[in-house]
């Protein structure tokens, strides 16, 4: 498939998951390829970076779920906040640990999962979050975290086949393989695509995040996650961020940027920042 | 002791949060935490684990800044998909943190203060894990600038949980709610006051209690035996050194002042 094939298969209104976490192992290009789309009334769910940040500027958002909206060494992200304080974003505020308890329920296809998070704080009463009791003798209160059913989940990957065979590598995998079972169709970008990975890379099947049942495309995309960071191929790139962030202030307008974070294609958006090379020279982050 | 720093003091006082932890997971986040963390497990409580801030265990704490990638040595393995089952909800796990405002109860905010839910005056980051962390595990703060604006009567958003009766639902299993230590730039706090008020336990050198209330936006407890915040040693001192080479935490408190305050 191609990007636009599977922006194509999206549609107004729909709720999206999107993998990664913060600035880290984000599906940009695809992200970028809604931004090219006519794509509108999103519900967003994610563990939120730039991607929330973009979708939220250019208009794109109804609703978000979400724990934080975060570029790490820029802890808070302007367009994220800009929406926020505009009072234009429908929300649901969740902990971080809640969310993929949310996840999870919808992978099994249950109604909620219970958990003690949210008690005694002002989340369960903004985001009108019910309580259920325990049936056995200890009675306990609980929050019935509502299941996060996605109509579909956007996830970017290091490699895949063309059925789906993923592998997954970096330091952390984050949710991704809750987002992919949560949803019902889940869209693959990956850094190499290969034809039959049983011929190619056999060793590292243990790698294989989510079983290839959870994928309905794939499209290889190469520095599909920049500027977020991609182990081991690449980091972050903070001078995007940066950027990106300072557009924020000035000019403030998504309209009068949005074809420099963007761009008419994925082809000139690589090449307005430098090419793969320039890319592959991002060095990993260090905490 | 005018050549030791106010914030040297500050970690070896954060360091005292973690003493006899045992084996659970010590997660400071901000420059002076994760001082204080490392500080703990190489001195007084080396059976603490701590990550590398990413995802792997390290039994010698990462040191603050810019380093070799691979300068890290993973003993173990806490990615963040797995930090909920292993570390947060079965309460292994100890956190100090920086959240942008505390209240009387002990409740924190860092979502958003002013205006409404649905249309705050000023976004932050949001809950984060904070809901979770307080209803699980021991938590510990610390404040680099002690003022009304950061401890304030109630928070705007209650993003974790503290001792406020208003706020336990019948049934609810408020059992893990732990709040250990608040240590500022004035003081050492804990919640040892009656109905876990928020109590001085101990003055850094040159303050005062009245000082602290001042600063200060509900009233205090004091504790019987008011302390002075004791000095790092040397073997401390170079500690922190060693876990700080590029003195990243001179620009924690404002103007990195020493550790005696001067006479007004």
């Amino acid at each position: 498939m191609s990007a636009a094939e599977i922006v194509a298969q999206l549609s107004d209104g729909m709720t999206i998951g999107i993998g990664g976490w913060g600035p880290r192992r984000k599906p940009m290009a695809l992200v970028r390829e809604i931004l090219r789309s006519d794509l509108k009334d999103l519900t967003v769910v994610a563990y939120g970076g730039a991607d929330v940040g973009m979708l939220c500027a250019a208009g794109k958002v109804k609703k978000l779920v979400f724990a934080f909206v975060s570029l790490d060494a820029i802890p808070l992200e302007p367009w994220f906040r800009k929406a926020r304080e505009s009072g234009v974003l429908e929300v649901l505020e969740l902990d971080e640990g809640m969310f993929q308890w949310g996840l999870k329920a919808a992978a099994f296809g249950l109604p909620f999962l219970p958990t003690r998070v949210g008690l005694g704080t002002d989340l369960a009463e903004l985001g009108r979050l019910k309580t259920v009791q325990s049936p056995y003798a200890d009675g306990e209160t609980l929050i019935a975290m509502p299941a996060l059913k996605l109509d579909a989940a956007l996830i970017h990957v290091n490699r895949s086949d063309w059925r789906g065979n993923v592998q997954v590598f970096g330091p952390d995998v984050y949710y991704d393989e809750w987002f992919a079972k949560a949803a019902a169709r889940t869209y693959v970008s990956c850094e190499e695509l290969v034809d039959r990975m049983e011929d190619h890379y056999p060793e590292s099947a243990q790698a294989n995040l989510f079983e290839r049942c959870f994928v309905s495309g794939v499209v290889e995309m190469p520095c599909g996650a920049h500027p977020s960071s991609m182990p081991p191929h690449y980091g972050w790139d903070m001078k995007a961020f940066k950027a990106y962030a300072d557009a924020a202030r000035d000019p403030g307008e998504w309209g009068a940027v949005a074809d420099r974070f963007v761009a008419a294609s994925e082809a000139a958006y690589l090449q307005s920042i430098g090419g793969k090379e320039a890319v592959a020279a991002l060095a990993l982050p260090i905490f | 002791m005018s050549d030791i720093s106010l914030v040297d003091l500050c970690v070896v006082a954060c360091s005292e949060a973690f003493r006899d932890n045992g084996e659970i997971v010590a997660t400071g986040v901000g420059p002076v935490p994760r001082l204080a963390a490392g500080l703990a497990k190489l001195t007084h409580t080396p059976e603490l684990m701590m990550t590398d801030g990413e995802a792997y265990l390290v039994e010698q704490p990462v040191p603050l800044g810019p380093r070799a990638y691979d300068a890290r040595k993973p003993a173990g393995y806490l990615p963040f998909s797995r930090f909920f089952d292993s570390a947060v909800w079965s309460g292994r796990r100890h956190a100090m943190v920086t959240p942008t405002q505390l209240d009387r109860f002990g409740q924190i905010n860092l979502s958003y203060m002013g205006g409404s839910y649905d249309k705050p005056k000023t976004q932050m980051l949001g809950v984060r894990g904070f809901p979770g962390n307080t209803i699980y595990h021991p938590n510990s703060f610390f404040f680099p600038a002690h003022g009304p604006r950061v401890f304030v009567p109630q928070v705007d958003m209650i993003s974790g949980v503290g001792y406020n009766p208003a706020k336990r639902i019948a049934g609810g299993n408020f059992s893990g709610v732990d709040l250990r230590r608040i240590v500022t730039n004035l003081c050492v706090m804990d919640f040892g006051g009656p109905d876990h008020r928020i109590r001085v336990i101990s003055l850094h050198p040159g303050v005062t209690f009245e000082d602290v209330q001042a600063a200060t936006g509900f009233e205090l407890c004091r504790a019987d035996e008011l302390a002075e915040t004791r000095l790092p040693t040397a073997e401390e001192l170079a500690v922190i050194a060693s876990l700080d080479p590029h003195n990243i935490r001179a620009s924690v408190i404002k103007d990195n002042p020493p550790a005696k305050r001067a006479a007004a």
